[in-house]
């Protein structure tokens, strides 16, 4: 991998962000009240904006913003302005992603998404956020925040408005937790601002769901697990090379299962909620492929996971799959509203690197003279691995990613040296389950959680 | 501004710590409270809907049938104590005395030094007649368990990064 392309610049990207940042400063302080023209806050989106389709209409929104008047419609306005910005700034790293591994992706636009209905959540859930955007961070309060339960209580039962449910529900938790507004000793302003956008651009009808637009058939060789979870959701999304049976290039897919859950079920605890609702997730903990036949799949590499259309295959080692079959796999597309730097998570095998600590303890792989940083805090609690295995490693399974500014790497598996043996330690080795002690502890645990709660359910929710 | 103002997947609440919930089924930082829900000990169809205010420390127990419990009158009951331990095994003593507004003593925090420090500002009961929300909410909580896992994907999850750091 050419890393010294992931430490150089990128050209616009520091304007574009520029303009992000003008407006995610302005929501600190609200958007209620009118502000002096300086050209920051949301004139800056609008500025940026200004060659683009989105020209007329955000700058009419920036204007009301400026103002003290912005309406809905409006705030929909400057969140699709920072939406696309932010869309610039994936594409351009994501293009530097393609050069330094040499790996392209996808061609063409994937489908576009499916209509559904539901729009009075829709409009419940648009409200809550223009709210929010009004009184800004530093305006939070109890009854701000809490307007925002009924909303996603009643979406979260709805599949199809899961996406949007998901997104309310862990950021209204992260709000809650920082009232009031006025006592925050930092905020994190782009985060915010991100759920926000992200979550005002879900309430237009429409655009979330990605349709499936064909089916795979062929085998699928895991790569690693990636655990994604906040208070009340769990994700874990498998990343594979999907070989298709008619002998066509094999391509990078992702499969993934996500639940909501209770913020007391935690750790390892969380595999038990996912794993009876895909076989892949014990494929992938035992190191075995499956064979696949007619999965239905996205453009954009996702598999619309069914157990029926799958079943255990040959064992596959994810080292052989990452040296062997990941070099010459495509990748997939992304939806235009989901291009978003937060969104990169480019499977790469690293190996030959000199692995290193700092004196804070960020941990290291040096490449050809280039220090790639390792994100060891993304290693979930409820695997073996553990930072000290990556610290020590000699090889990788990886996610390349992007934030705050720099490329970095989320290892999902190392290869390390035990007693002068070579191991292999998987971030989602308990995915199927593991008699490791602290594993089973921990499923354990939240065994006995499900149970109090289901009992107490049981008793309270149908009386 | 710091990395941390400028990520996208800044880390803003820590994961609960795994605790043992038939004493406390529920708790919750939440609405500018320590709130939950404590099982009876001896009534195993009843449970008490209990609370504490941030800064004043007012504090409210009674049962979910809404009769006020008899432990609770001039100071907290053992329920609230129940609460209040449970709450720092979840939360962590900072961050529970933090929501709270409690000026630690010196020295490592605790659940009891915790209890302590309120009880000496005398707190007073609780007007507000938060029980029936409290209880709703917990309801609530409860419904997680019956929503359906879906294995349609969720890109929004990706700004969800979990974190090694308990609380
Ligand atoms: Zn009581």
């Amino acid at each position: 991998m050419r890393t010294d392309l992931l430490t150089a610049p990128v050209d616009g990207l520091d304007e574009a962000l520029a303009a992000v940042d003008a407006f995610d400063d302005a929501l600190v302080a609200g958007l209620l009240r009118p502000r002096t023209s300086d050209g920051a806050g949301p004139e800056a989106l609008a500025v940026a904006v200004a060659g683009t389709p989105l020209a007329a209409r955000v700058a009419e929104a920036a204007g009301k913003a400026a103002a003290g008047a912005a309406g809905e419609d409006h705030f929909v306005a400057l969140a699709a302005a920072r939406t696309a910005l932010l869309g610039s700034v994936h594409d351009a790293l994501l293009i530097r992603v393609e050069q330094a591994t040499g790996r392209s992706g996808a061609e063409g636009e994937p489908a576009a998404p499916g209509e559904r209905q539901a729009a009075n959540l829709l409009t419940a859930a648009r409200a809550w956020l223009s709210d929010l955007a009004r009184c800004g961070w530093q305006g939070l309060d109890h009854d701000v925040v809490s307007g925002a339960a009924e909303v996603v209580s009643a979406m979260l039962p709805d599949p199809a408005l899961r996406r949007l449910a998901t997104l309310l529900d862990g950021f209204a938790a992260e709000l809650a937790a920082s009232c009031p507004g006025t006592a925050m000793e930092r905020v994190p302003v782009r985060r915010w601002a991100d759920l926000w956008s992200r979550g005002m651009m879900l309430t237009v009808p429409g655009a979330a769901g990605a349709p499936p637009t064909g089916t795979a058939t062929g085998r699928l060789l895991p790569l690693g697990v990636d655990l994604r979870e906040h208070a009340t959701a769990a994700q874990a999304q498998v990343h594979a090379v999907f070989e298709p049976a008619d002998g066509s290039a094999p391509r990078l897919v992702r499969a993934g299962v996500s639940a909501p859950k209770p913020d007391t079920v935690v750790g390892a605890g969380i595999w038990q909620l996912l794993r009876p609702h895909m076989s892949l997730l014990a494929a992938a903990g035992e190191g075995r492929s499956m064979d696949l036949t007619d999965m239905p799949v996205t453009d954009e590499g996702d598999l619309l996971w069914s157990d029926g259309h799958a079943r255990p295959g040959e064992p596959a080692d994810p080292f052989a799959t990452a040296r062997v079959a990941l070099p010459t796999a495509t990748g997939p597309a992304t939806a235009p509203l989901d291009r978003h730097p937060a969104r990169i998570a480019v499977p790469v095998f690293l190996e030959g690197y000199s692995a290193g600590t700092e004196d804070d303890g960020t941990v290291t792989f040096t490449v050809s003279g280039t220090a790639l940083t390792v994100d060891t805090d993304l290693i979930p609690v409820a695997g073996p691995l553990t930072p000290r295995a990556v610290a020590t490693s000699s090889a990788c399974i990886g996610l390349l990613r992007w934030d705050a500014g720099t490329f970095g790497i989320q290892p999902l598996a190392v290869e390390t040296t035990v007693r002068r043996k070579v191991v292999a330690v998987h971030a989602g080795a308990w995915a199927g389950g593991t008699e490791d002690k602290v594993g089973v502890k921990g499923e354990k645990a939240a065994t006995d959680t499900v149970k109090v709660l289901g009992e107490r359910a049981g008793r309270l929710l149908r009386k | 501004m710091s990395n941390w103002e400028r990520s996208s997947t800044a880390r803003v609440v820590p994961p609960a710590r795994p605790r043992k919930l038939a004493k406390v089924p529920f708790v919750e930082l939440a609405d500018g409270r320590l709130q939950g829900v404590v099982s009876s000990g001896s009534d195993i169809g009843r449970v008490y809907v209990s609370s504490v205010a941030a800064g004043s420390y007012a504090f409210a127990c009674s049962t979910n049938n809404n009769r006020p419990c008899g432990g609770a009158r001039g100071s907290f009951c053992n329920h609230i104590a129940a609460l209040v331990d449970q709450a720092v095994l979840q939360y962590g003593p900072e961050r529970v005395a933090r929501y709270l507004k409690i000026d630690l003593p010196d020295g490592e925090p605790d659940a009891s030094g915790l209890r302590q420090a309120m009880a000496l500002t005398r707190p007073a009961p609780d007007d507000a007649k938060a029980a029936a929300a409290v209880f709703s909410r917990f309801l609530r909580h409860l419904a997680y368990l019956e929503l359906a896992p879906v294995t349609t994907p969720l890109p929004e999850m990706q700004f969800f990064p979990p974190t090694r750091a308990a609380a």
